[in-house]
């Protein structure tokens, strides 16, 4: 823009004109509608006013700015004064009368402009001009809320040449300012945008017709410029199109893009652009011509356009990348990459609207907000919130989610050993039917092998029994181990008939195992701990197992808790792949349930079993137990400090291996062998574990033979309970024992597995942590 | 909490770069610069280890006495840095992996855009909306 010098009084006088233009309070953008007007008043033919739009620059930049309408209004007195508009007018022409704006179009219009050009010339009165235009201008304009202020006067000319094209379509009265408010959503504007919004519309469209049949001859004289062309290339559909009102000149361009809609029709949707309650509306023409042009890309309305051919399509509007890119943006609502129809109506009508000058928003306005139903509702504001969330939830869904929060790295290991641990626990450890309760459960199948006495001991111990004598071989895996530690106690079991001299070997198992975990060898020695709240909590189970693999010595050593003398034995094998199954907590609970078992054993009758399964653990188990103990070690070592599961199986390794927990660590992979032990909690076990160790030791020994013999007596034991309750304490113990060996075997083996993969991660993340280190 | 966060290609050029204190950029440019050699130590150490999201996250790249540096990295070796006031009560390392995953959530979302080349300049206007949100929330 050339340099604009004005007078004081013209300075005022402008400032004046802009802050009544101005509708929107923008201080920044008169509004279209109203510089049109004032340009009206100008009482100017229309070519000149268009002329001097062009001038300002308003038709380049889309809106008036400041600058932009102060030039135009400079442009107008030039023109007024009968110079020829020329740019070098604006500065060179001097005393230049202010520009007069006359209103002719109604007598308040007169009277205003009567105001304007009396006042013209006098600053003092241009606050008294001013007040009069906005009433005129109300009147005139009806609603004056012209939400974007890019309404061009060129954009208005051009419309209202629009209806000289089709003056068929839309009452003449409407052009101009119907296209002023075309802004406003009006949807029932189509015949009369007059009719719309506010009641400035009654007393203007009394007048309108008048002025607008006035104006249209002046209008008319305006050749239909290229921008309704290119609108209505641009829309194909019947005239509804708010939008068109818009037209800039960079429209044209879409004309090689559109197919050339009749002008009639585009012309008609410009004029009816009043459904502009909402700017963002889009309405039935627009939508419509939208949907056409989406087929045009993707046959199936349900389908998505990809979005190269969403950019290949919306390139053609030769906006620039950036605005494309934001409008993409704004448009995708699922940020999938492609659009579904109505992103690409949202996206499309914001392409329309940059075109014709409106801003971009920032955010998505709600009537694009993609709707679910597609085509049926189109100039309606949608219900963003059905259509929106579905929308958004199939593009959440679909949409790339490259950071997915996953969970801490230090855990999945763990997690997902768990589940398997378990399962192979189960499919392993369990030949008694009766149902494991993983985590807590030790000490809840011990008790209620406790309580059972009787037939479980026989089926639950040979399984136990089987599984022991393995355990010292095998290393590391934790079936292998679980199978071993199964296999020595069963050896344990089987080289006595009875839980009494089983226990010393399940309780020398047991012992061993309890060192690993911690608790059992330790429950059976010392007396039973005091009752704990058993299922459910791992420690506290394990503490339980403890007592309940002390508890059956003679029993399979199932029951978890054996806080009550009698609980029945659980079956073993449900004892013996519990805490296999465990997390390695739990498993340590486990097998601390599986080693109170053991613990328990003293207290009970059953507890000489325990010393058939430390005996049979002492013989066949060591070698494992060690492994066990350090692989328990381990195991806790990555879910707790290592220091205290070292510490625990050193503890229990001083009840019968005492240099096993140095080890711990290295000897991870193949220990788990204590088919008794699950993985001890660290203190607890601890404590227990030295506990019961030395008594485990001994009862061991003692009990091997008589877990055997509880074994053998396992199907009279419900038989004898009355009776022979030596014989059934035994054979409980024995169950127990056998249980709670080949559980904490279980999890033991599991539990060293987990270990030996968190060691190696957290060896991992050590040896990251420490490479940039090294290069410091 | 963050000052400036970037991103960087893979070919080590900055994508986007925004600092809070827009007087010290140039220093915090210069951190960004410098914290590159220590996410590509970082990502040459990890070499074939898993690629999970503790992977991506590279934590802490090294602390100045002023602030502390955070690099992240994606699998197309895109790398996002954050630098962080040190004066703010230590972020938590979870705070730091949050703003990391929002970030890589705002990038796959400007990929997405079919206008966006990869390997331009980001301009997006929700990108720059969703930083100094994180920006001024440390603030």
């Amino acid at each position: 823009m050339e340099g604009l010098t004005l007078s004081e009084a013209e300075q005022r006088y402008y400032c004046d004109l802009f802050s009544y233009c101005d509708t929107e309070s923008t201080k920044k953008v008169a509004s279209s509608g109203r510089v049109l007007e004032l340009f009206r008043a100008a009482q100017l033919p229309n070519d000149v006013v268009m002329q001097i739009m062009e001038l300002c620059g308003a038709t380049r930049l889309g809106y008036f700015g400041r600058s932009q309408f102060y030039i135009a209004l400079k442009l107008v007195a030039v023109a007024q004064t009968g110079l020829p508009l020329r740019v070098e007018s604006l500065n060179t022409v001097k005393d230049l009368p202010l520009p007069r704006f006359v209103v002719s179009k109604n007598e308040q219009e007169s009277r205003h402009t009567a105001l304007y050009s009396s006042d013209a010339d006098n600053p003092a009165s241009y606050s008294g001009v001013i007040p009069p235009p906005p009433g005129r201008i109300q009147v005139k304009k009806g609603s004056v809320s012209h939400d974007a202020v890019q309404q061009r006067t060129s954009a208005d000319q051009q419309e209202s040449t629009s209806p000289v094209v089709s003056p068929q379509q839309s009452p003449p009265t409407s052009p101009h300012t119907w296209r002023k408010h075309n802004r406003h959503p009006s949807g029932g504007n189509n015949e009369r945008p007059l009719a719309g919004p506010g009641p400035f519309w009654a007393p203007f469209s009394e007048a309108q017709p008048g002025s607008s049949t006035t104006s249209d001859p002046i209008w008319s004289g305006h050749s239909p410029p290229p921008h309704q062309e290119n609108w209505v290339s641009f829309a194909d559909t019947p005239p509804t199109s708010a939008l068109l009102t818009m037209h800039p000149a960079s429209v044209q361009d879409q004309t090689t893009v559109r197919t050339v809609a009749s002008a009639t029709t585009a012309n008609e949707i410009r004029r009816q652009s009043s459904s502009y309650d909402d700017p963002w509306k889009i309405t039935d023409e627009q939508r419509q011509y939208y949907v056409n042009q989406f087929k045009t890309i993707q046959p199936d309305l349900n389908g998505f356009i990809p979005g190269s051919a969403a950019k290949e399509f919306f390139t053609k509007s030769k906006l620039p990348i950036l605005e494309l890119s934001h409008i993409w943006e704004l448009s995708d609502f699922d940020k999938d990459g492609a659009l579904t129809l109505d992103e690409f109506c949202a996206a499309f009508h914001l392409v329309v609207a940059r075109k014709n000058g409106y801003d971009l928003p920032e955010k998505l306005p709600e009537s694009l907000m993609p709707k679910l139903i597609d085509l049926e509702d189109s100039a309606v504001v949608p219900v963003i919130s059905e259509a929106g969330e579905q929308t958004g939830e199939v593009g959440y869904a679909s949409s790339p989610a490259e950071a997915p929060p996953s969970k801490s790295p230090s855990m999945p290991s763990l997690n997902q050993t768990w589940p398997e641990l378990n399962q192979s626990s189960e499919d392993t450890a369990i030949v008694h039917p009766v149902p494991i309760r993983m985590t807590p459960s030790k000490i809840h199948m011990q008790e209620m092998e406790l309580k059972r006495t009787g037939s479980d001991h026989a089926n639950p111990t040979s399984p136990l029994l089987v599984k022991p004598p393995d355990l010292p071989e095998e290393n590391k895996m934790s079936s292998s181990v679980k199978f071993t530690a199964g296999n020595t106690v069963t050896d344990g079991y089987s080289s006595s008939d009875s839980y009494t001299s089983d226990p010393e070997q399940i309780g020398s198992t047991v012992t061993r195992q309890r060192s690993h975990s911690g608790t059992s060898p330790d429950n059976t020695a010392p007396p039973p701990p005091p009752p704990r709240p058993h299922q459910s909590h791992s420690r506290s189970s394990s503490l339980d197992m403890n007592r309940s693999f002390s508890v059956t010595p003679g029993q399979q050593q199932a029951g978890v808790v054996a806080y009550p003398p009698a609980v029945p034995p659980r079956p073993q094998p449900s004892q013996g792949p519990g805490p296999h199954v465990h997390r390695p907590v739990d498993a340590e609970g486990l097998i601390a349930h599986t080693s109170t078992s053991p613990q328990q054993i003293p207290e009970q009758p059953n507890f000489a079993d325990f010393s058939q399964f430390e005996a049979f653990a002492v013989s066949g188990v060591n070698k494992e137990e060690e492994d066990e103990i350090e692989t328990h070690s381990e195991v806790l070592q990555v879910e707790k400090p290592s220091d205290s599961a070292s510490s625990l199986r050193v503890a229990k390794a001083d009840g019968r291996v005492e240099d096993k927990a140095p080890a711990n660590v290295p000897t991870n992979a193949g220990k788990g062998t204590t088919p008794l032990a699950p993985p001890p909690k660290p203190i607890r076990r601890r404590l227990k574990s030295e506990d019961e160790l030395r008594p485990e030791a001994e009862e061991h020994t003692q009990k091997t033979g008589v877990i055997a013999a509880v074994l053998a007596s396992q199907p009279s034991i419900p038989r004898s309970v009355g009776k022979d309750k030596k014989a059934i304490q035994a054979s409980i113990r024995r169950n127990k024992e056998t249980n709670t060996v080949l559980a904490r075997l279980n999890s033991e083996l599991q539990q060293q597995l987990k270990d030996v993969l968190e060691e190696r991660i957290s060896l991992e993340v050590q040896l990251e942590q420490l490479r940039p280190f090294s290069h410091l | 909490m963050a000052v400036c966060i970037a991103v960087i290609a893979k070919e080590n050029y900055p994508l986007y770069i925004r600092s809070i204190p827009t007087e010290n950029e140039l220093k915090f440019h210069y951190t960004v610069h410098t914290s590159l050699d220590v996410v590509d130590e970082k990502i040459s150490a990890m070499g074939k280890a898993l690629v999970d999201q503790r992977e991506l996250y590279l934590g802490l790249l090294y602390p100045t006495e002023d602030y502390k540096v955070y690099g992240y990295v994606t699998n197309s070796k895109v790398k996002f840095v954050m630098v962080v006031d040190s004066s703010n009560t230590a972020l938590r390392d979870n705070e730091i992996r949050s703003m990391f995953r929002k970030l890589h959530n705002s990038y796959t979302d400007i990929m997405c855009n079919p206008f966006y080349n990869p390997g331009d300049r980001i301009h997006s206007r929700a990108f720059d909306n969703m930083v100094t949100s994180m920006m001024m929330q440390v603030c």
